[in-house]
């Protein structure tokens, strides 16, 4: 499974992660490495464990109550699952934007702060500093420069997504996990959070949970594509849409099921 | 029978009920309008009433009735939203979660004097407080305790999850995701809802008559450890304990009316802050 052409270190390493909702078991011996500035998607029909996976990566199932892994996730060679590992760190590192958009109820400036102030990278100045530079790493402050005040709900769809696209970034995260950021939008602002996750391969390392997958190939430089838990495929996205190796790869893709 | 038949025979009783219930209650604020309002004049709520409450007026009661509920929602408020945050965020949801719940929700259907003797056994007699307004707000406090509980947890479950997990994945610890982005959701729902609890408490008898109410006391408490008089219970004294029960019928219209306007004042103040937070963060 592992990409054996792959030449930089991995950042992500998932070694025989099984993990479980209760007796349910979700995921079955994954193992892959995620190279660091590449788009990494995961793709497969609902239920297939894709976003339980990448809820591994920044530890966000550990919320949900009766959840259970093993096996081991390294993120630069430190397991995330040891028993003294610093969450707040690890999710300062790990950013996380979700399946719907989810900005707080509070200003746009206050949105994008928020996790600058809880990390105390405060000082006016630079807090003001951090927000005008995460509101165009995601290619929101045109739109919003002159209105920073302004509730953060009265944006569109598409704005509050890279809004929170921009409050993630604010924390200066190494990894960005992106669970289906785009599944709830029109195709005009589906058209521009891709646009921005080309732009974002540079500084970060991106995962991203996709059910389209013309969304996989246009994006992607990897696709693992998950069915039932297990790890089916791990390829470049190129080879994975044209020459599969897997015949429930190939299903998948060509449209047979999910 | 025709569908159409069914649909207009449900809407009209629907309807009726609803008039029905809006009548007896228009009713009974009319009637007690109607003879309270002529009673209401300076004197009657700034004065000291004389007689055994024959004469004079029910400034001890009213301030009474003011300490207790202040006391109570000092005493009810924090300890209901901390139970119900611990409930709602913090423990984990299994039996014993569920017992707990179910604890709460059978206490909120106890009748009150049984609040009022278990805060005469415990606040009166075993803490040695005496019947003093602290003694009388405990009680109360205990008895809207299960209201605040459960609305609170209400309103703590209608914060969006998305909300907690933005937090939480932008490396919040949980405390500080409740503290920014929880409570303040949350915090106009808590309110309403334990104001109108305390509202209700303002009015009652039962839990205040062994434990604080002052029969007659024309004069005002000094620390929260002296007996006052208190609006219902002057009322009720008034009503059924009066020697003169027929002739004092005007000052009871009176003081059911102030004890009236009291409760619709702090439930027209609960309204203004669901309204001000609904403007701050709607979404």
């Amino acid at each position: 499974m592992v990409n054996k052409k792959e030449t930089s270190k991995p950042i992500i390493q998932a070694i025989d992660v099984n993990f479980y909702y209760g007796t349910t078991q979700a995921l079955f011996e994954i193992s892959l490495d995620i190279a660091p500035q590449r788009v990494t998607a995961l793709i497969g029909p609902s239920g297939c464990g894709k976003s339980t996976f990448l809820r591994c990566l920044n530890r966000m199932n550990d919320i949900i109550p009766k959840t259970r892994l093993t096996g081991k996730v390294l993120i630069n060679d430190r397991d995330i699952y040891d028993e003294n590992e610093n969450i707040v760190e690890l999710r300062k590192q790990v950013g996380m934007v979700f399946q719907k958009s989810n900005p707080f109820p509070k200003s746009i400036f206050d949105n994008v702060a928020y996790g600058p102030r809880i990390h105390k990278l405060n000082g006016k100045n630079q807090l003001i500093e951090i927000v005008e530079k995460s509101l165009q790493r995601a290619a929101l402050w045109d739109e919003v420069k002159d209105r920073l005040n302004d509730n953060a709900m009265s944006l569109s769809g598409g704005q509050q997504q890279r809004l929170c696209i921009a409050r993630a970034l604010a924390v200066d995260p190494q990894i960005l996990l992106m669970d289906e950021p785009a599944s709830a939008l029109d195709p005009k602002s589906t058209t521009r959070i891709e646009d921005l996750i080309g732009e974002l391969r540079t500084d970060y390392t991106i995962v991203i949970v996709t059910h389209n997958m013309q969304q996989a190939a246009r994006v992607s430089d990897e696709t693992a594509f998950f069915y039932e838990g297990q790890l089916i495929e791990f390829s470049p996205t190129k080879k994975i849409f044209t020459k599969p190796k897997q015949k429930q790869t190939e299903d998948y893709i060509t449209g047979r099921f999910g | 029978m025709n569908v159409h038949l069914t649909q207009k025979i449900s809407y009209h009783l629907l309807r009726v009920i609803t008039y029905a219930i809006v009548i007896s209650v228009g009713y009974i604020l009319f009637d007690i309008i109607r003879h309270g309002l002529p009673v209401i004049s300076w004197d009657f709520l700034t004065g000291f009433p004389r007689r055994s409450g024959s004469e004079g007026g029910i400034l001890p009661a009213i301030l009474g009735t003011i300490y207790l509920t202040l006391v109570t929602i000092a005493v009810a408020l924090p300890l209901g939203v901390g139970c119900a945050i611990y409930l709602s965020e913090y423990a984990e949801q299994n039996r014993f979660s569920e017992l707990v719940r179910l604890a709460i929700i059978t206490l909120a259907g106890v009748p009150s004097i049984v609040y009022g003797l278990f805060g005469l056994g415990l606040f009166v007699i075993f803490c040695r407080f005496g019947a003093s307004i602290l003694a009388g707000s405990l009680t109360l406090a205990c008895m809207v305790l299960p209201i605040i509980i459960v609305a609170s947890e209400e309103a703590l479950r209608a914060v969006p999850r998305g909300f907690r997990e933005a937090s939480l994945a932008l490396g919040a610890t949980k405390w500080q995701t409740i503290r920014t982005n929880v409570l303040p959701y949350s915090i106009s729902g808590m309110i309403t809802g334990s104001i109108l609890a305390i509202g209700r408490a303002a009015g009652e008898t039962a839990p205040i008559l062994l434990t604080v109410a002052a029969f007659f006391l024309p004069k005002l408490p000094g620390s929260i450890f002296d007996q006052v008089m208190a609006l219902p219970y002057h009322l009720y004294i008034l009503a059924t304990q009066h020697p003169e029960t027929e002739k004092v019928l005007p000052l009871q219209y009176g003081t059911a009316l102030v004890l009236l306007l009291l409760v619709l004042g702090m439930n027209i103040g609960a309204v203004i802050v669901r309204i001000h937070f609904r403007k701050k963060y709607k979404w």
